[in-house]
């Protein structure tokens, strides 16, 4: 499969650079997959799992926050948040989604209320992704 | 005339505050190089955002649902100065320098007629500023509590300047910050954030606007990416501002290290003409003693 280059930058720093065959981003109206010669095209990212894989190697990342950018050159990713699964072992991963809980109680109006929801739902599932991820692995 | 007790106390006490100097100059060269890397480590984000921007700004701009953030208010009576400066002082005149922006460009501002807010972070520009603009000052972060500068205190801060632009309090905001050059050159830089600026290089160089897919809509790309960006602009502010403070603090610092030698040096000299002033002194007298006989 033709290789193409990826980005997957974080304000803090570059994530990742390199070719890879194929990254699946998820996107806010839906979990996309870019190959080598996608068309242009931005999406923003809903907090999710994204998926490189390359160089016979699959990696996972949790991101949040930011949007995907596929043009001719390649995709770049920008993220706020992006960290490795693996790094994301049980206890830490259900601190957030503690702190997301205290968050959605927080909140002062609904808005607000919704949008931590959101967040607050995507980790949970990112949880699941997870636990489904190590159950196949072993 | 000193004594020489007072001599001895005064050399001990300069060289005391020399090693103090010295030690902090090591300090900031160490915090220097590792404000520098990440400041360079936020580049490459920076850059990425500004381009795609300005890509969607120049196809939605013109459009009548544009976002405010963008286009602005319309009007410019109301001016917000968000001043970024250090939490501690010993470091030249970083602090004072973009003070010295900031009230400027308030006192031009106030001179015109405008109505001016300010938005203090760090302490060393909300002391001073606070002598002249008490009223003005709308809010004032601190980030001492912080070891290094995170995102999350860049984005705590743009969301406060997004709420009070939403909620209609000003229509311009400008950074004032200190852009890194070299450790002995930073410059004092005032920066427009809202509206929205992009460097026209940016969207010239993508060049390929119209053949985008958008997904949600551009509207709705840039409602989200706007308060995004700013963000990211307050994020390398204050990244450059952490490297421009190491930087100057260090070469405040030597300037004192060296001050502190040369006074030592010369203070050793006294000491020790007076000593044998003093020796030759008694010499005298005993001579003369003997003479006397």
């Amino acid at each position: 499969m033709a290789n193409f280059p990826f980005e997957l930058v974080s304000p803090e720093k570059l994530v990742y650079a390199g070719a890879v065959s194929e990254v699946v981003v998820p996107g806010a109206e839906g979990e996309f997959g870019v190959l080598a010669g996608h068309a242009p095209f931005v999406s923003v990212l809903k907090p999710g799992v994204l998926t490189i894989k390359g160089e016979g190697k699959v990696q996972k990342l949790f991101v949040r926050g930011g949007f995907a950018e596929a043009n001719p050159q390649g995709l770049t990713v920008l993220a706020e948040t992006a960290v490795p699964l693996a790094d994301l072992s049980g206890g830490k991963l259900a601190q957030m989604i503690k702190d997301a809980q205290e968050d959605v109680e927080d909140a002062r109006d609904d808005a607000t209320r919704l949008k931590r929801q959101t967040v607050l739902d995507a980790l949970k599932t990112t949880a699941a992704a997870i636990e489904a991820d190590g159950r196949a692995a072993h | 005339m000193a004594s020489l007790k007072d001599l001895r106390n005064r050399i001990a006490s300069v060289k005391a505050t020399q090693k103090i100097t010295k030690a902090m100059q090591m300090v900031a060269a160490a915090k220097l190089r590792r404000a520098q890397t990440a400041a360079e480590a936020a580049r490459p984000y920076a850059k990425r955002m500004e381009a795609v921007l300005g890509n969607i700004a120049s196809a939605v701009s013109g459009g009548p649902d544009a976002p405010l953030l963008l286009t602005g208010t319309g009007k410019d009576n109301v001016h917000l100065l968000l001043v970024l400066t250090a939490e501690r002082g010993l470091c030249g005149a970083f602090n004072s320098s973009i003070v010295r922006l900031a009230r400027d460009r308030a006192n031009a501002l106030i001179g015109q007629g405008k109505t001016v807010k300010i938005f203090c972070v760090g302490r060393k520009g909300y002391e001073p500023l606070r002598r002249q603009f008490e009223k003005q000052i709308v809010e004032f972060v601190e980030l001492r509590a912080n070891k290094g500068v995170t995102f999350a205190d860049a984005q705590a801060i743009a969301e406060k300047v997004t709420g009070m632009f939403q909620a209609g309090e000003f229509d311009v905001a400008t950074l004032f910050f200190s852009r890194f050059q070299s450790v002995i050159s930073q410059t004092p830089t005032a920066q427009q954030i809202i509206p929205a600026t992009f460097p026209a290089t940016a969207v010239v160089a993508e060049g390929a606007a119209a053949t985008y897919e958008y997904e949600p809509d551009e509207n709705e790309i840039l409602a989200d990416l706007l308060p995004r960006n700013l963000a990211v602009q307050v994020f390398t502010a204050l990244l450059e501002n952490g490297a421009s403070e190491q930087g100057a603090r260090m070469s405040a610092m030597d300037n004192a290290t060296r001050n502190a030698g040369d006074m030592i040096k010369k203070q050793t000299l006294i000491y020790n003409r007076t000593r044998q002033a003093q020796i030759t002194k008694e010499l005298i007298e005993i001579i003369s003693g003997a003479e006397a006989l």
